[in-house]
C-alpha cells in the first residue's frame, strides 16, 4: 500500500500548488466619480501613427490632443494647440503652437514634439500603418519609397522654424490640409517616446485630458483625470475604466446587472429589446460610417457599355428602408449620396444626391439590368467577410430583395469568406468577379476623405480600380481651391460623376450606439462613434 | 515503472512535430494575414512588404516552420502582431485558464462521481431515475445555453453572481464558469461511474467481501468504487486538456481572458505565432495529462504493472 501512500501524497503536494497559483490579486474597486468602460483590445501597438482602428483610438482620444480637434457634436475642425496655420497658396503652410501646453510628464509641447512624431510616423522603418497620412507631404518619396530601401529619415518639407513653429510644404495643393490635422496620426509625442519606446508603449504619455495610471495588456486600462490639463475641454469626472471585453453580449449584460457603466457597441441581437432593458439610456447617433457595395471594375465583364445600367438596376433593386428597419432596427439610414450625414449640408453631406438610382423600384431595375444586357455570368455574388460584423444577415437580405425585384431566385448569392484578413486579401489580390461589400470610415470630417481616397484613380482605398478622368480633375481642383465653399461645390461635382457611373452602390449610412448605466449624465457619441469621455458626469 | 515512462516521452517528440507542423500548415492556409492589419483599406504596400519581412512571412514555409521550431526551443514564441511577446500572451492565459479547469475537474470528481455511487448503489430506484434523466438533459443542451442562461438568471436577474469575471479572475469568481464548462463532463462522469458501479457489484469479489462480512463502508469505498474509477480516470484524464483548450465558448461567455480567449483572437487576426504557440502548449498538457492518467492505473488496479 506504499504506493497508494506516495500517489495520494503527491495529488495533495499538486492541489496545494493549484491552490496558491489561483492566489494572487485582489478586486478591483470602483467608486468616487470614475466610470467603467467597455473596450476591445486594441490590434495595434497603442501609438498614434499606428492606431487605425476604434478601439486604439478611443484611447489615443482620450491622452492626446492635436493642432486641430472635431467638435463632438458638429464635426467640425477647430484649433486646439494650433494658434494659428497659415498659408497663401494652399501648399506651404506655417503652423504656430499655442504656448502653456504639456506633456502630463511636464514637457514642453513644442514645434518639435509635433515634427518629431510625424517624421517618426512616416519613416518606412518604424511600420507605421497610418503612414500613408503623411503621404502629402513633400519628401514622403524619400522616407516611404514604394518599392527598395528609404533614402532620407526625414521629411523634407517638414521645418522647424522656431520653438512653436514650424512650416509645411506639401507635394501638390490641398487647401483642407489643415483641417486633417485634428486626426489622431498627426498628435505630437513626447521625447520619452523616442528615448524608450517600449516604456512609453507599457504605459503611454500624453498631451490629453487623462493620463494613463496603469495599464494590463489585453484585460485593462485605468485611465485618471490629469488636474493640470491645460485646455478648455477638461475632464468632467474622475476618470475612466476600460476593459476589454471579447463578446459585447457580455458588456451589455454587465450594463444590465449594473457591473459596468458604458457598452459602447450594443449587440445585433439585443436591438430590439434595448429602450426597455435600458430604460431610455441608449444613444443611437449618426457616425461617419457609409456602407457600400463595390465593383470589381478591373474585371472585363463589369466594364462593358451596358455595366454602367447593370449596377444602377442592382442598385434599384435593394430595399434599403426596410433592411435598415428590419434588420438593423434604425441604426442605420438608407443612403442617398456618397458622403455622411455627419458632415453636415455645410460640409458637403447631400441628401438625394443619389436621386432615383438610390431609390428602390423593382420595375425600373428589371427594365435596366436588361437593357445593360442582363447580369454578368447570369448572377452575382456579393463577397463579405463572415468572422465579424453580422454581415451575413444584410448581405442575405440585399439578396433576397435583387431576387425578388428580378424575379430570380437565383440572380444573387451571398458569397461568405471565413476570416476579414482572408477577405482582405482577395480584394488586394484584384480578382474578385462580383460586388463586395465594403466599410468606409472616415478619418477626418471633411468630404474629400469620402471621396479621393476611395475613387481616385489608383488611390490608397480604391479597391475596385475604378477609374475617371473627369472626376480625378475635379477632385484636383476642389483640393487647390482656397473657398471652401467652392470646394465642397467641386467635391459634390464629382460626386456626381460616380453617382451617374455608379462606382459603388452606397447602402446605408452607419450609426454609432451606446447603452449606460444610471449614474451617468451627459452621454454622448462624437462623429467616430466614439463615446465623448471628457464631457460625461458621473453620479 | 521509469522504463515506461522514458518510453512515453519519447513517444511525445514525434507527436509534438506532427501537431505543430499541421497547425502550422493550417493556419498558413487562411492565406496571408497582413491585409487584415489595416482595417477596411489595403495596407501601402511598402509597410505591408516590410511587415512581411519582418514577421518571416517572405520565407517559403518550411523556413518559416524550421525558424519557428528553432526560436521555440530557446524559449521564444514569437510576437503578435499587436505588438506583446507570445510568452507574455501565454503568462497572462495560461493561469487563468488552469484555475478555470481545476474548478471543473473539481466539480467533476465530487459531484459526477458522488452522484455515480448514489445512482450505482440505487438502481433502479426514483434517484437513479430522476439524476439520469437530468444528466441527459445536461448532455443534450448545449454549452452557450446553459452558460448564457446561468449568466442571466443568476447575475442579471438575481444578482448573485457578476455576470462577468474580472481580469483578475479570482477562484470565487469562477465557480459558476467552471460549473458551467464541467456541466456535460460532469454528466458523463455521473453515467460511467453509476455503469462501472453496477457492473461490479455483481463481481466475485464483491460477493467474496460481503460473504467474509465486511461493513457495507468499507466493500463500497476500497473495493467497488476503486476498481470502478479506472473508466473514470481515463475519462476525466483526457477531459484536462479538452477543458483547457475547449474553453473558448464559456471563456467568451463570462468574458474570461484564457487560452480560450487568445486562441479566439489568434484566429480572428490569423496571427500564426499566437495560435501555434497555444495549440503546442495544449498538445503537452494533452499529453502529460495522458501519462499522468496511465500511471493513475497502476495505484488503483495493482494488477496492471508497467514494464
Amino acid at each position: 500500500m506504499r504506493g497508494v501512500a506516495r500517489a495520494r501524497w503527491a495529488a495533495g503536494a499538486a492541489v496545494v500548488l493549484l491552490a496558491l497559483a489561483a492566489c494572487g490579486g485582489g478586486a478591483s474597486d470602483r467608486g468616487g466619480r470614475v466610470l467603467t468602460s467597455s473596450w476591445g483590445d486594441p490590434q495595434n501597438p497603442l501609438e498614434p501613427s499606428n492606431t487605425n482602428e476604434v478601439q486604439g483610438g478611443k484611447v489615443l482620444d482620450m491622452i492626446f490632443r492635436g493642432l486641430k480637434r472635431y467638435d463632438p457634436k458638429t464635426g467640425k475642425a477647430e484649433n486646439m494647440l494650433a494658434e494659428r496655420i497659415e498659408t497663401t497658396d494652399s501648399r506651404h503652410f506655417t503652423i504656430t503652437v499655442k504656448s502653456g501646453w504639456t506633456f502630463s510628464n511636464g514637457e514642453p509641447v513644442t514645434a518639435r514634439s509635433f515634427v518629431d512624431a510625424w517624421n517618426y510616423g512616416a519613416s518606412l522603418r518604424n511600420n507605421q500603418k497610418n503612414a500613408h497620412f503623411f503621404s502629402y507631404i513633400e519628401g514622403y518619396d524619400k522616407v516611404h519609397p514604394e518599392t527598395g530601401p528609404q533614402t532620407a529619415d526625414t521629411l523634407s518639407g517638414l521645418k522647424v522654424t522656431g520653438p512653436r513653429t514650424f512650416t509645411v510644404t506639401l507635394r501638390q495643393k490641398f487647401s483642407t490640409f489643415p483641417d486633417t490635422l485634428g486626426y489622431v496620426a498627426f498628435a505630437p509625442l513626447p521625447r520619452a517616446f523616442f528615448t524608450n519606446r517600449s516604456a512609453w508603449l507599457d504605459k503611454p504619455v500624453g498631451n490629453g485630458p487623462y493620463v494613463v495610471e496603469s495599464y494590463t495588456k489585453g484585460a485593462q486600462m485605468t485611465l485618471r483625470k490629469w488636474d493640470a490639463y491645460p485646455g478648455p475641454d477638461k475632464a468632467r469626472n474622475d476618470g475612466v475604466t476600460l476593459i476589454v471585453y471579447t463578446d459585447s453580449n457580455t458588456a451589455y449584460t454587465d450594463v444590465l446587472a449594473g457591473n459596468l457603466d458604458l457598452v459602447d457597441d450594443i449587440p445585433a441581437g439585443q436591438l430590439k429589446n434595448v429602450r426597455t432593458d435600458l430604460d431610455g439610456r441608449y444613444i443611437n447617433t449618426p457616425a461617419g460610417i457609409l456602407q457600400t457595395l463595390v465593383f470589381p471594375h478591373y474585371d472585363p465583364q463589369w466594364r462593358t457599355s451596358g455595366a454602367r445600367k447593370v449596377r444602377i438596376g442592382l442598385s434599384m433593386a435593394i430595399n434599403r428602408e426596410q433592411i435598415t428597419r428590419t434588420i438593423f432596427r434604425g441604426t442605420r439610414t438608407p443612403a442617398t449620396d456618397w458622403t455622411s450625414p455627419v458632415l453636415g449640408t455645410d460640409g458637403g453631406y447631400k441628401p438625394g444626391l443619389c436621386g432615383s438610382a438610390c431609390r428602390y423600384d423593382p420595375a425600373a431595375a428589371r427594365r435596366l439590368i436588361q437593357e445593360g444586357g442582363g447580369l454578368p455570368g447570369g448572377q452575382v455574388r456579393i463577397t463579405y467577410n463572415a468572422d465579424t460584423g453580422s454581415h451575413k444577415q444584410w448581405v442575405d437580405a440585399v439578396c433576397h430583395s435583387i431576387n425578388n425585384a428580378l424575379g430570380n431566385d437565383k440572380a444573387c448569392v451571398g458569397e461568405p469568406v471565413g476570416t476579414f484578413a482572408d477577405f482582405r486579401n482577395r480584394i488586394g489580390r484584384h480578382r474578385m468577379t462580383g460586388p463586395f461589400r465594403a466599410g468606409w470610415q472616415m478619418d477626418y470630417p471633411l468630404i474629400q476623405n469620402f471621396l479621393q481616397p476611395l475613387y481616385y484613380t489608383n488611390a490608397s482605398s480604391n479597391d475596385g480600380k475604378w477609374s475617371n478622368k473627369t472626376f480625378d480633375r475635379l477632385v484636383d481642383q476642389a483640393n487647390a481651391e482656397s473657398d471652401t465653399a467652392r470646394a465642397i461645390r467641386l467635391f459634390q461635382q464629382a460626386e456626381e460623376v460616380v453617382r451617374d457611373d455608379m462606382a459603388a452602390i452606397p447602402l446605408w449610412y452607419q450609426n454609432g450606439s451606446a447603452g449606460y448605466s444610471a449614474r451617468l449624465h451627459d452621454v454622448t457619441l462624437n462623429p467616430f462613434s466614439v463615446p465623448v469621455y471628457d464631457r460625461i458626469r458621473v453620479g | 515503472m521509469g522504463r515506461y515512462v522514458v518510453r512515453r516521452l519519447l513517444q511525445m517528440v514525434p507527436v509534438f512535430f506532427g501537431a505543430t507542423l499541421l497547425i502550422f500548415l493550417m493556419v498558413n492556409v487562411m492565406g496571408d494575414p497582413i491585409a487584415g492589419l489595416c482595417g477596411d483599406r489595403a495596407c501601402d504596400t511598402a509597410t505591408a512588404a516590410q511587415l512581411r519581412r519582418e514577421f518571416g512571412l517572405d520565407k517559403p514555409l518550411w523556413r518559416q516552420y524550421a525558424t519557428y521550431l528553432g526560436n521555440v526551443f530557446t524559449g521564444d514564441f514569437g510576437t503578435a502582431f499587436n505588438g506583446r511577446p507570445v510568452l507574455e500572451l501565454m503568462a497572462s492565459a495560461f493561469p487563468v485558464t488552469l484555475r478555470l479547469t481545476v474548478v471543473a475537474i473539481l466539480f467533476e470528481i465530487v459531484v459526477g462521481i458522488t452522484l455515480g455511487v448514489v445512482t450505482g448503489l440505487r438502481r433502479g430506484r426514483p434517484v437513479d431515475t430522476s439524476v439520469l434523466v437530468l444528466t441527459l438533459v445536461v448532455i443534450a443542451v448545449p454549452t452557450f445555453v446553459t452558460g448564457l442562461l446561468l449568466q442571466l438568471l443568476l447575475g442579471v436577474r438575481w444578482g448573485w453572481i457578476r455576470p462577468s469575471v474580472s481580469p483578475d479572475a479570482t477562484l470565487g469568481e469562477l465557480i459558476v464558469p467552471g460549473l458551467v464548462l464541467a456541466s456535460v463532463s460532469l454528466a458523463y462522469v455521473t453515467r460511467l461511474t453509476r455503469t462501472s458501479l453496477v457492473e461490479n457489484r455483481r463481481s466475485d469479489y464483491i460477493r467474496t467481501a460481503v460473504a467474509k462480512g465486511l461493513p457495507r463502508r468499507r466493500i463500497v469505498v476500497r473495493h467497488l468504487l476503486r476498481n470502478s474509477l479506472i473508466p473514470v480516470v481515463t475519462f476525466i484524464g483526457t477531459d484536462i486538456g479538452a477543458l483547457m483548450g475547449g474553453a473558448i465558448v464559456t471563456e467568451r461567455i463570462f468574458n474570461i481572458h484564457g487560452v480560450g480567449y487568445q486562441l479566439y483572437q489568434g484566429i480572428l487576426r490569423q496571427n500564426t505565432q499566437t495560435v501555434v504557440g497555444f495549440v503546442t502548449v495544449l498538445v503537452l498538457v494533452f499529453l502529460a495529462a495522458n501519462l499522468l492518467v496511465d500511471l493513475l492505473y497502476a495505484v488503483l488496479d495493482p494488477r496492471i504493472r508497467h514494464a
